[in-house]
């Protein structure tokens, strides 16, 4: 993976040893809260490379990620004939959403305001029991930021590699590994934009328009847009989109309480912190050796020493730093862990340390998230392929004829959603006196077709002869009845006689 | 205002001031923050960027015009290029409707789903335009002008009727096919003293069945309306389209449905106008015009029936 290999102790500043073997880590927490100001130009960030559990599961996480936005679109479903067969797609044009054997209409938009609270509720649910699990691992911001260090390091070397390039003057080595490294960068940022248009169309269809000049311009707008925020974001703003631009940090800073387990220096038992010479006894002393490896490997620019702040995002990478300097000094592992504050409070005092799922938030959470989550399921499998709509005419409100009877107009809005076409028969609940017709067919023909997969208007006059004028506004309610199925769908809606109240 | 001796380092902050004091309060002279000023240039280039491609600066005082810019960018140009593209989008509908109802009749027009809601949507978009401003947007009518949802049609309400009516317009003078007929103002050119105008009106009342026929009605009225209406209304009131006498019997009245109201129509004899459209509009717009018309649910057919019932409806009706 690295092009270039750290040699040990090079171009490295001395600063001595924190320990016998661990190197005191010239970093410093540079976007500390205390350290940051509005007007001062960023303090570059050189995490430095770490290997542990939980890198490994962040790696694997990443793949994982990346391997289901670019790849699902790709994924086909069969939906019949004349439907997209993309299992995953936003049809604008066609205003559909498709979601392998979902299919929803604009008019179902409040799914997707269910998949938000949903969301939004599995959200709280996960960060009152894990922290900021989200910061850490699953935002875009976090796995494309952590790709692109990857690169970076690939080109430049490790931290201090990294470093001494930025320090040194402009060389055609230089030179190589900065093009090398943005050029790579602009082609990850390239194909997050790419992938993005392909949930739009039909992704086989679309990329090949792409690529031959022929899509639509809003896919090239796209793609340009977000080529350029991935480039930008993950490339050279990174901790400073979490730090200033998110509003989560402030969100999940009040959603966290002393009971979530969190990225954690756990002090009680670091403190007090020190260099431990060769022999020295561990006794009276913390095991925190001050060696900073935990700063170095941080890509956020913090010290998690100070404790949980808000820039701080749950990476837990300065957990496997740790632990590899906790390794090497014979100490056990997890100085820095997950762990409560409520915890560390309590072995701080001479107590132990207990964590349980079961608490009042937490079960509110669990529980509000079955309840939703078990009426957007019955919502979606009781969906009505078939419904009506009628709009009565407001202009005029009503019709007097030769004979005095009275007319009403509507107009009848079916939607059919099913895939194939199919014939309903129109019938009425009302005064028995009244009439109906349908426009554009014959008399007493009251006989609908409606086209598959869209919304079928109708024009309908109902009449009323005098004699059964008897109030100011009748009730009725239009029915409709599949004529093989017999599924039916109703709606209600009133007559208008113009009789004064 | 900037007065460089003035200039000092705020002791709390650290940072310099303008040099502008207003009553003792100074001004910081913070930096612009970083990307706000990236923005700002950004912006500049791109307002740069605009006028060389855009039009954008206007000729001096004197002189017409503007920079066109190099993209020669002209909204005028683009709504007319979009009109254009909308007649040739349209065109092919227009021509089969056209030809629907000159073989066919409205009867094509409403067998033919598409057509149909062509028509309907064209002829509602022209009825906007140009019939609304006196019938009402949604053709309800008012005192005056004819209510066309309803099934009352003074000059005929089958579709080539109506297509007539909108060619050749009501009582327009400068087309020489115009429907044309005039009803004497009765009262104001001296024919009928007040009373007798009132005894009229009692017996044309009567005939509406709208109130008990009187004895002023029943003499003096019958008698009047015998001799000077019922040459076009008919003897009974029923009314003739050949000469748009509308007829007396039914519920629909355009002047007023009130004694006083259909004393003055008979005092001041009315003269409703339409225009001809024949000369405004082209043949196809007065083609989807007179479907949106008819359609609206009053046309006359002659196996026309609003008859659509269901069973029970059916029974109901037989049962009247």
């Amino acid at each position: 993976m690295e092009l270039i290999r750290q040699k040990p102790g090079e171009d490295r500043k001395v600063l001595g040893q924190a320990a016998e073997g661990v190197e005191v880590h010239d970093a410093e927490a540079v976007n500390d809260a205390s350290r940051r100001e509005l007007y001062k130009k960023r303090e570059p960030i050189h995490p430095k490379a770490v290997h542990g559990k939980f890198r490994t599961a962040k790696w694997v996480f990443m793949a994982l990620a990346l391997g289901a936005y670019y790849l699902i679109p790709f994924i086909r479903w069969d939906r019949g004939p004349g439907q997209p067969d993309q299992a995953v797609l936003v049809d604008f044009a066609d205003a559909r959403f498709y979601f392998f054997f979902i299919e929803l209409w604009p008019q179902e938009v409040y799914y997707i305001t269910g998949l938000l609270i949903l969301a939004a509720l599995l959200l709280f649910l996960v960060t009152a029991l894990f922290g900021r699990v989200w910061c850490g691992y699953a935002c875009p911001q976090t796995v494309w930021t952590d790709l692109f260090i990857a690169v970076e390091r690939l080109f430049e070397g490790d931290r201090n590699k990294r470093i001494k390039l930025d320090r040194a003057p402009w060389s055609a080595d230089k030179a190589w590994r900065k093009i090398g490294k943005h050029a790579v960068w602009l082609l990850i940022a390239g194909a997050t934009g790419g992938a993005w248009i392909l949930y739009f169309h039909d992704a086989y269809a679309v990329l090949n328009n792409f690529v031959t000049g022929q899509a639509a311009l809003t896919s090239y707008v796209f793609f340009a847009v977000l080529t350029f925020t991935t480039y930008t974001l993950a490339g050279t703003m990174r901790e400073q989109v979490c730090t200033y631009m998110c509003p989560w940090p402030r969100i999940q800073g009040a959603l966290i309480d002393e009971e979530a387990l969190q990225v954690t220096y756990k002090w009680d038992r670091g403190e007090p912190r020190g260099r431990h010479k060769k022999g020295e006894s561990w006794e009276g002393r913390g095991d925190c050796i001050d060696c900073k490896a935990c700063v170095a490997a941080c890509p956020m620019g913090i010290d998690i020493r100070e404790g949980a702040q808000l820039e701080c995002i749950n990476c837990a990478l300065c957990i496997d730093a740790c632990d590899e300097i906790m390794i090497k000094v014979d100490r056990p592992k997890g100085l820095i862990g997950y762990d409560t504050d409520k915890n560390v409070k309590a072995r701080s005092e001479g107590g132990t340390g207990s964590f349980t799922f079961l608490r009042a938030r937490t079960v509110l959470y669990a529980v509000l998230i079955a309840g939703i989550g078990a009426l957007m399921l019955y919502g979606l499998f009781s969906r009505a392929e078939l419904s009506l709509d009628a709009w009565r005419d407001r202009n005029p409100n009503y019709v007097i004829l030769s004979d005095g009877t009275v007319r009403n107009g509507y107009t009848l809005t079916v939607v059919n959603k099913a895939s194939e076409p199919r014939e309903v028969e129109l019938s009425l609940e009302s005064d028995p006196l009244m009439r109906l017709r349908v426009l554009g067919n014959q008399d007493g023909d009251l006989t609908l077709t409606l086209a598959p997969d869209a919304t079928n208007d109708f024009r309908l006059y109902l009449s009323l002869p005098p004699e059964g004028v008897d109030a100011a506004s009748e009730p009725i309610a239009f029915i409709v009845t599949d004529v093989e199925t017999g599924e039916t769908a109703r709606t209600d809606s009133v007559f208008q006689t113009g009789e004064m109240r | 205002m900037a007065d460089e001796d003035k200039r000092e380092v705020d002791a709390y902050s650290g940072v310099d001031t303008t040099g502008h004091e207003w009553d003792g309060i100074k001004e910081l002279d913070n930096p612009l923050p970083r990307w706000w000023l990236w923005i700002f240039y950004a912006s500049i280039a791109w307002a740069v960027v605009y006028m060389v491609f855009m039009p954008a600066v206007p000729a001096p005082p004197g002189f017409d015009g503007h920079t066109r810019g190099l993209r020669d960018h002209s909204e005028r140009a683009n709504v007319a290029q979009a009109m254009n593209d909308l007649q040739a989008q349209r065109g092919p509908l227009f021509d089969r409707l056209q030809q629907a109802a000159d073989t066919g009749g409205i009867e094509a027009i409403e067998n033919d789903p598409e057509l149909l809601n062509f028509a309907l949507a064209a002829g509602e978009s022209a009825f906007g335009d140009n019939c609304s401003t006196c019938h009402g947007r949604g053709a309800q009518g008012a005192i005056g002008y004819p209510n066309l949802n309803d099934d009352v049609w003074l000059w005929g309400g089958s579709f080539e009727a109506i297509r007539q009516t909108l060619h050749v317009g009501i009582r327009w003078e400068d087309n020489p096919d115009t429907r044309f007929s005039q009803m004497p103002a009765y009262g104001r050119d001296g024919i009928l003293s007040r009373e007798e105008i009132s005894a009229v009106a009692d017996h044309v009342m009567a005939l509406a069945d709208m109130i008990e026929p009187t004895e002023a009605g029943n003499t003096t009225g019958r008698e009047i309306f015998e001799l000077q209406c019922s040459a076009c209304h008919g003897v009974n009131g029923l009314g003739d389209q050949t000469q748009g006498a509308p007829n007396l019997t039914d519920r629909v009245w355009l002047y007023g449905s009130d004694e006083a109201q259909i004393e003055n129509t008979i005092w001041r004899g009315p003269y409703g106008v339409m225009p001809a459209w024949e000369d405004r509009l082209g043949e196809e717009t007065i083609t989807a015009l007179a479907a949106y018309v008819y359609l609206l649910g009053g046309g006359e057919r002659s196996a026309f029936s609003e008859a659509a019932l269901d069973g029970a409806h059916q029974a109901s009706e037989a049962g009247r």
